[in-house]
């Protein structure tokens, strides 16, 4: 459904806050790098591989291809935060 | 389909991270990275006087295949310590800056370093190994 087109900041950050519950996310991107901070209450109690492996889950095969690369920063928050 | 028992490529990555304390699976080669994530792992790297192995996975398209499905981890470069992956230049960066990094290396915590960027001033110990 987004395979055609380039990819754009908003496209990441939706698709990441309605994969991970409660997110919400700030990207920034030229179409082709992106950067991601990431607050969830998912987050909580994982460490950063297992935080990253749950972003980089959203995207799959699309990474290092139409999504040529994505750095990612997360922020475990409470959920009432 | 691959049968597992007889993948060499995922043997020898499997055996490049037993065999080596620290391994780098990089785009490129640490003289000559390929990548700005790759080159800033292992500016940080240097930076701390790690010595490291590396391998450039860009030769052939299988290695970053095969270490991926291994290490359930999409993105070159990938760090690994002592068996374990640490993690992508994201992760090594947040580490690298708040001292944990050091640690993770085994090596003598130093004082607080905040710009990776710049090259060291002298070239540490490096072991080199591409072999796959």
């Amino acid at each position: 459904m987004f395979a055609t087109s380039d990819a754009t900041p908003l496209e990441l950050k939706s698709r990441i806050e309605a994969a991970i519950p409660g997110s919400s996310a700030e990207v920034t991107g030229d179409g082709h790098h992106f950067n991601a901070v990431i607050f969830a209450p998912a987050f909580a109690g994982l460490n950063r591989l297992a935080q990253h492996r749950l972003v980089y889950d959203v995207f799959g095969d699309e990474l290092g291809g139409r999504i040529h690369a994505l750095a990612i920063k997360t922020h475990a928050t409470s959920e009432e935060a | 389909m691959t049968d597992e028992s007889t993948n060499p490529m995922r043997d020898a990555i499997q055996s490049a991270i037993a065999e080596n304390t620290v391994i780098l699976f990089m785009k490129g080669t640490p003289e000559a990275p390929a990548c700005g994530f790759s080159a800033r792992t292992v500016a940080m790297l240097q930076s701390l006087g790690a010595p490291f192995a590396a391998v450039d996975i860009l030769p052939d398209p299988r290695i970053r295949q095969e270490l991926s499905a291994l290490s359930n981890w999409p993105t070159i470069p990938q760090l690994f310590v002592d068996g374990e992956l640490i993690g992508g230049c994201d992760i090594v960066t947040e580490m690298y800056e708040s001292g944990e990094l050091t640690q993770a290396l085994g090596l003598e915590p130093a004082a607080p370093a905040e710009a990776p960027e710049a090259a060291p001033a002298e070239a540490p110990p490096l072991t080199i190994e591409n072999r796959l």
